[in-house]
């Protein structure tokens, strides 16, 4: 307890001393001459939900598992949680929680088992039955990891990831092969943490994930950052033009226009019939692919 | 305090340390049959070469001869053997990059695994020393205090070793690599024939024939384990351990 009591004093301690979960200044990683990351600086918030997008080989991974402490860097300067992640030891890793991407399970546990494994590292870790539950795997509670389907293993993940109450937490691609439900279930989750104050960093290729949950997101693309921004205004998506369309005398029209509002009045004046009206700005989808498509 | 606000923090070492043995024993149980298969090839040899003149050996006490060679070979088989491939395939399966998220630091995975390799052998040394003793094997008593402390160093040793080549190799070239030397160690380290004399640089290359040869010393002439011996085993037990806790991967 009384360890426990300390360790929570040198988190606020720590947390006053450091406002921004995440710094990344000029981060470079270099394979065989190749940059796999050629210069990225980032900022995450404390308490933020910060996304990363981009398509695969983008740099993405790399970034994450640098910032997690997995990879080394080449070059650039990284601050998470106020250390280096290259040096930081066991005491820092503890108070991060990883959904890594290809980790595959101890094949021979059950769920229970696994999560109250990695619970026993933690002090004031949730009781493992409370995350199961959390991530819907009740049911599978006393099934062997390696019996499960690829979206419950994944949930597995998940619960390991969370099952420390870390205050930061990196998840790379966490719903893949997620059925629907579970992933508005997982949704849920993800926003309860962040509402309590954990920081969350999400890659993903769901592109209704980034927005659904993301504060900030950025795209990554060849290695380098092309945009950053809110899900509403990421790429001068608020700012792009709408685009109007409708019939008039058995034609299909349609214009582009900054605002679409006098454009409207005008067809009201005409008597256009506005039956078959549609307005439309860019999706986050289409914002993304014509950044990630600038870049090629 | 909300069960979702972050409660961040490390259990102490010691608990992460007893948690991950723990893990490694249940692992271990749940293989249980390659633990009892583990034991055939030494259970055929301290059956085979103990009872039966199949082999030349330099006593008339092969019993005496033979069962500290198959106890030592047991240790090899389990921290060295085993432990290479159990951990290369970990490794290229993805179970320790997992561990590699949590506090569990490098050296704290290598003395769990360490640990948990020691009780296996316990447990299987026990069960060959009661064949042994059921079919006549009648060992002094009195030395078996240096008789455990080599046997400490050697499971070190070979679990370093272990570590380091599952770390280093593919899995299937760790299996390979882990065979091959079973082989070797098997026919060139004084179980089931005389070792050849190398003298005292063979203590450090042959480590299964310089814990045969300590396990006989003091399990059937009751005598003190030669200095040569202890020195060959110690810088294994530090060596290997060492250099593994530098290299290990957890991918």
């Amino acid at each position: 307890m009384t360890a426990a009591r300390s360790s929570l004093t040198w988190w606020k301690q720590s947390t006053i001393r450091c406002m921004e979960a995440i710094e990344v200044t000029g981060l470079r990683k270099t394979y065989g001459g190749r940059d796999a990351v050629a210069g990225i600086d980032l900022v995450v918030a404390r308490g933020e939900i910060f996304s990363l997008l981009g398509p695969n080989g983008a740099g993405k991974t790399t970034t994450v598992e640098i910032l997690e402490g997995h990879r080394r860097r080449t070059a650039g300067d990284v601050r998470v949680l106020g250390e280096d992640p290259g040096r930081a030891g066991s005491a820092w890793r503890a108070r991060i929680g990883i959904v890594l991407q290809d980790a595959d399970d101890a094949a021979d546990l059950t769920v229970h088992e696994m999560v109250r494994h990695i619970a026993g590292f933690y002090p004031e870790a949730r009781k493992a039955d409370e995350v199961i539950e959390l991530v819907g795997l009740s049911e599978k509670r006393n099934s062997k990891i390696r019996t499960l389907s690829g979206g419950q293993r994944r949930r597995v993940d998940v619960a390991l990831g969370i099952v420390g109450r870390p205050e930061l937490l990196f998840l790379d691609e966490p719903t893949t092969g997620f059925d629907p439900e579970a992933r508005r279930q997982f949704w849920d989750l993800i926003r309860t943490l962040a509402a309590d104050g954990t920081t969350i960093v999400l890659t993903t290729h769901y592109l209704d994930e980034a927005e659904a949950l993301a504060d900030r997101l950025a795209v990554v693309a060849e290695g380098r950052i092309v945009a950053e921004g809110t899900p509403a205004t990421l790429g001068g998506r608020a700012a792009a033009e709408a685009r109007v369309s409708w019939t008039e005398n058995g034609t299909a029209r349609t214009e582009q226009v900054p605002d679409p509002t006098d454009l409207i009045r005008r067809l009201l004046a005409d008597g256009v019939d506005l039956t078959t009206l549609t307005i439309t700005r860019p999706t986050l989808e289409d914002t993304y692919l014509s950044l990630i498509g600038a870049t090629r | 305090m909300s069960t979702f606000a972050p409660a961040p923090g490390r259990a102490p070492m010691r608990t992460i340390l007893a948690t991950q043995i723990r893990m490694e024993l249940l692992l271990t149980a749940r293989r249980g049959e390659a633990v009892v298969l583990a034991m055939g090839v030494p259970l055929l040899v301290l059956l085979g070469a103990g009872l039966f003149d199949v082999t030349n050996l330099p006593t008339t006490d092969r019993l005496g001869y033979v069962v500290p060679g198959v106890l030592a070979l047991t240790v090899m088989s389990t921290a060295f053997t085993g432990q290479a491939i159990t951990t290369g395939y970990e490794r290229s399966y993805g179970v320790l990059k997992r561990l590699g998220a949590s506090p569990l630091t490098r050296p704290g995975l290598l003395l769990a695994k360490t640990a948990a390799v020691l009780v296996q052998i316990a447990v299987q040394v026990l069960v060959l020393a009661l064949v042994g003793l059921a079919v006549g094997w009648r060992p002094e008593a009195g030395a078996l205090l240096p008789a455990l402390g080599v046997t400490v160093l050697a499971t070190a040793g070979y679990s370093g070793l272990a570590l380091l080549l599952a770390s280093i190799l593919k899995p299937e070239t760790t299996t390979g690599a882990a065979t091959l030397i079973y082989v070797v160690m098997l026919s060139v380290g004084g179980i089931m024939f005389g070792a050849p004399d190398l003298g005292t640089a063979g203590w450090f290359l042959l480590p299964l024939a310089a814990h045969a040869e300590a396990l006989r010393e003091t399990l059937m002439y009751g005598g003190s384990v030669p200095a040569g011996i202890w020195l060959a085993l110690a810088v294994w037990a530090i060596a290997w351990p060492a250099l593994a806790a530098r290299k290990f991967r957890w991918e």
